[in-house]
């Protein structure tokens, strides 16, 4: 390598470090995957690492031969070319020891399959709906189910500095939250185009297929956190529908679905009554940050020509009834999804009143959660 | 043996100006079309990884919105894949094959000329749906349903008419030179005599044929879903999404070995010309070739392996992908016993060749990897795919492409090419493409997705230094520019031979080669 051509990659490799070290904050030079926390996992990790190491071997066998060829058998050291071209012994043996090299591979990975799909007999059935852009988790057994977004605080970043952002694109408003120790069991559908649910530390990929139910299971051995993404292309915000799981001791777990159950009920309660402005206002704005801020933008303006703006647009300054209708029904043919399927009357009575009085719009509406189920 | 250059005074005078490119029916000058269209296609192609690149450089958005970045990855696939390298190895076919074989010219020239020219009216319209309103395809080369067909821009349906011409190029110059090589081939030139680089592209010209009618049969469906009612991919109307990506993969499969048996064949030609040896076990590359074709087209749910197929299927197509290792790896050691025991030089084209066969390999590595169905739960949709694609396509497909346009440049200018640019310029590109590449395996192993603007600040790093690589990489390809205008312009002659005892027909005749090259029939020895 000539001189001149050593000095510029060196001084590209310094210049990486700089921007590099710079970042120590970020200091993430991860290089191999997670074991994991469930026994599948870890017997995917057992046969990663099986055929790396096979990889490892075989490329210091050839690249070592190469080497060693490229170095002596050289005109400038005076070799002189041999002749020979062909031999059937060495092609029979070079194509025998690979087959019995992938029969090793083939073996321990059969079982691992065997395993990874054998979905019977679960304590938990989950079934996890991927929507755009976003996940509806729904236990089977409880009478428990939500969405789950990406939170605030990363969505609010995106466009800013997200390095402040604790798990930044990996946080939800509600993650899944499940028991340890149990045979989980996730059904994964699709509610428009294909999904994929991914958790690394659990070994479960599968795809969302819009008319299928595909499913998945796992048996976490440890409580925590644990995080995922989506992981087959869904249109603009594919990199922003995390997943989050959090994995509780029984005990824990139970009382968390109680404490679920006791919202619904709650919740049911508060559609009944009558709210002040002040409490839509507040609850709209959540609302309107997580479901609508992704196309609609926070600031109500929308995205010119693509996501119309809601700040003094005539639908939400006009008569109410066309301005629930498009929340609740939708808007064939656009991306403008059907909420009324996604959100309680309590959301969509906030969602609107939000709408209708933020950013100027000021008509002084509020709708109650009565109103909505007549929109429905 | 030159027996064709009596004849050369006649044919001497050719067509000039546009009117000689517009209507040529020479092999030779249709194989310049097809490379320098590839190359702009690589430079276009290039920029839009640029703009993924630099997009990647930090978390958040900083240059434009997702939807855009994911119409720019779809169109640097689609544009790479159909643009730059398909291309570029039909451009060295045409070049090529009729000189290899002793023929004049290709089976079908007119054909050959309309082969060609549909290219830029196809680049062009899928260029052209940039601009479009809606924007252009933004669903990934890979154009699953149904984000490609009822989610999909207005611009989808010329997208498909794009993808349509593409394939019908590709179609009759398959079609052109298998006719080529069955019956052009010198009297005395068996098949079994043919060189490596004309047998793999007769075996390549098969699959483009088998599979290319599969890809229009997919998107014709996604326009008739899009259009006309259909429900091929839409589960509401009774149809599969799944139906698409069989479909789709089974031409996605045996597309990718379109991309690389050519490569094999080139990389087959230069390492005994630098080794003067000959290639070891002929036979047995060639039915490993044969081998690869076929197992090709038993693999493409490999590709789909997290869509939820039965276990069954599951380990048919395990077994069998990994399988292909077995004649790839024949391959390989192969080349290497060609080698062994040489007497070897390294110029350019030879550091390229070699480049490829340590490169390739560790593309193969991840493959095998990518294969073991369980495994490929945790890489599937990660940059370790997006690593394992790249080795194998750039490192490997591309570096074959530019190792033969160094080999076979002064055949086709009669000017040597300036040899210190151009190992500077190998070894900046194989620095940095390594830089760009290699970190990508560590992102998909720590969890990142891949079609995504913007990622987990633990994937920073990583993609930092990927970022680095892939602007040095992209600047090296201006250096190649001009160090090939400069050799078209000038510079050191070059004999016919012009590498030391180098074998084959093209290196019988004059370089730069006369404008009609074998008008008689050799006599092959």
């Amino acid at each position: 390598m000539s001189a001149k051509l050593l000095k510029s990659t060196l001084g590209g490799l310094l210049g990486t470090s700089a921007v590099v070290a710079s970042q120590s904050v970020l200091a993430e030079w991860g290089l191999n995957m997670t074991k994991g926390v469930t026994p599948i996992s870890r017997e995917i990790w057992d046969l990663h690492m099986l055929v790396l190491w096979i990889s490892v071997a075989i490329g210091v066998v050839v690249f070592g031969a190469m080497i060693y060829s490229i170095v002596n058998h050289t005109k400038a050291k005076g070799a002189k070319a041999a002749q020979f071209h062909e031999s059937t012994t060495v092609e029979v043996l070079w194509t025998i020891v690979p087959i019995l090299i992938l029969v090793g591979v083939a073996v321990p990975a059969t079982k691992t399959l065997l395993a990874l799909e054998d979905t019977r007999d679960a304590d938990v059935n989950i079934q996890v709906t991927g929507y755009q852009w976003k996940w509806k988790y729904e236990y089977l057994d409880e009478d428990i189910s939500f969405f789950s977004n990406l939170a605030s605080t990363s969505r609010e970043a995106i466009n800013g500095d997200p390095t402040g952002v604790e798990n930044y694109l990996l946080e939800v408003d509600n993650p899944l939250v499940v028991p340890i120790n149990k045979k989980i069991r996730f059904l994964i559908a699709a509610n428009d185009v294909l999904h994929a649910w991914w958790v690394p530390a659990f070994g479960v990929k599968q795809d969302a297929v819009p008319g299928y139910i595909n499913d998945a299971w796992a048996v976490i051995e440890e409580p925590g956190v644990y995080r995922g993404q989506c992981a087959e292309l869904c249109g603009k915000d594919h990199g922003f529908m995390p997943i989050v799981v959090e994995a509780k001791t029984e005990a824990d777990y139970v009382a968390w679905v109680a404490d679920q159950k006791a919202a619904v009920a709650a919740e049911a309660e508060a559609a009944g009554k009558v709210w002040n402005m002040a409490d839509l206002m507040a609850r709209g704005e959540t609302v309107y940050n997580t479901n609508c801020a992704a196309c609609h933008q926070a600031n109500g303006e929308g995205l010119a020509g693509v996501f119309p703006g809601i700040k003094g647009s005539p639908l939400a300054t006009g008569p109410l009834p066309a301005h629930l209708d498009i929340i609740v029904k939708g808007k064939a043919g656009t991306a403008m999804q059907a909420f009324g399927a996604q959100l309680s009357n309590t959301d969509i009575a906030a969602v609107v009143t939000y709408q209708r009085n933020a950013w100027g719009n000021d008509t002084g509406d509020m709708v109650q959660p009565t109103d909505i189920q007549g929109a429905r | 043996m030159s027996t064709a250059t009596a004849h050369e005074a006649h044919h001497e005078e050719h067509p000039s100006g546009i009117a000689r490119w517009l209507f040529t029916t020479n092999h030779k000058d249709i194989g310049t079309l097809y490379l320098w269209f590839a190359f702009i296609m690589l430079l276009i192609g290039g920029a839009m990884a640029m703009y993924i690149r630099a997009e990647l450089w930090q978390p958040g958005i900083q240059l434009s919105d997702p939807n855009f970045f994911n119409t720019m990855t779809t169109m640097h696939g689609l544009i790479m894949v159909f643009g730059a390298v398909m291309p570029a190895f039909v451009g060295l076919a045409n070049w090529q094959i009729p000189m290899m074989i002793g023929a004049p010219d290709m089976a079908l020239p007119r054909m050959n000329n309309w082969s060609f020219w549909i290219l830029p009216f196809a680049g062009l319209l899928l260029i052209s749906t940039l601009f479009m309103e809606g924007g252009g395809p933004n669903f990934g080369w890979t154009m699953h349903a149904p984000l490609s067909s009822t989610y999909a821009p207005p611009s989808t349906d010329f997208f498909i008419f794009a993808v349509h011409l593409l394939g019908l190029s590709s179609i009759m110059g398959s079609i052109n030179i298998i006719a080529t090589i069955l019956n052009l081939r010198a009297p005395t030139m068996t098949l079994m005599k043919m060189p490596l680089f004309v047998w793999t592209w007769l075996i390549t010209a098969f699959l483009l044929i088998a599979v290319m009618p599969v890809l229009a049969g997919a998107v014709t469906m996604l326009l008739t879903d899009r259009n006309f009612g259909t429900s091929f991919f839409d589960a509401a109307g009774g149809g599969d999404p799944i139906l698409f990506q069989h479909v789709f993969w089974f031409f996605g499969h045996p597309e990718v070995y379109i991309m690389i048996l050519p490569a094999f064949g080139v990389v087959s030609q230069i390492i005994p010309t630098f080794a003067r040896k000959p290639l070891f076990g002929y036979s047995s590359m060639v039915y490993a070739s044969a081998s690869i074709a076929f197992l090709s087209f038993i693999v493409w749910a490999h590709h789909m392996f997290t869509t939820g197929m039965p276990v069954s299927g599951q380990l048919y197509f395990m077994f069998a992908t990994i399988m292909i290792a077995v004649p790839t790896g024949v391959k390989i050691f192969n080349w290497l016993a060609t080698m062994w025991k040489g007497s070897m030089t390294f110029e350019t084209p030879m550091l390229w060749a070699l480049s490829f066969v340590v490169l390739f390999t560790l593309g193969g590595f991840s493959g095998l990897m990518l294969g073991v169905a369980p495994a490929d739960f945790q890489y599937h949709d990660t940059y370790f795919v997006v690593a394992h694609f790249h080795y194998v396509l750039v490192t490997g497909a591309l570096f074959a492409i530019i190792a033969a346009v160094f080999y076979w440049l002064p055949k086709w200018t009669g000017y040597m090419y300036d040899e210190k640019l151009a190992k500077i310029h190998f070894w900046w590109s194989m620095v940095w493409v390594n830089v760009l590449f290699f970190p990508q395996h560590f992102l998909g192993l720590a969890g990142m997705p891949r079609r995504i603007p913007d990622y987990a600040l633990q994937f920073t790093n990583w993609n930092v230094i990927s970022s680095i690589g892939g602007f040095a990489f992209g600047l090296g390809w201006l250096l190649f520019l001009y160090i090939i205008i400069k050799a078209i312009r000038g510079g050191q002659k070059a004999t016919d031979e012009v590498w030391e005892d180098a074998k084959g027909l093209e290196w019988t005749v004059p370089s730069p080669a006369p404008y009609h090259t074998f008008a008689t029939a050799p006599e092959i020895k």
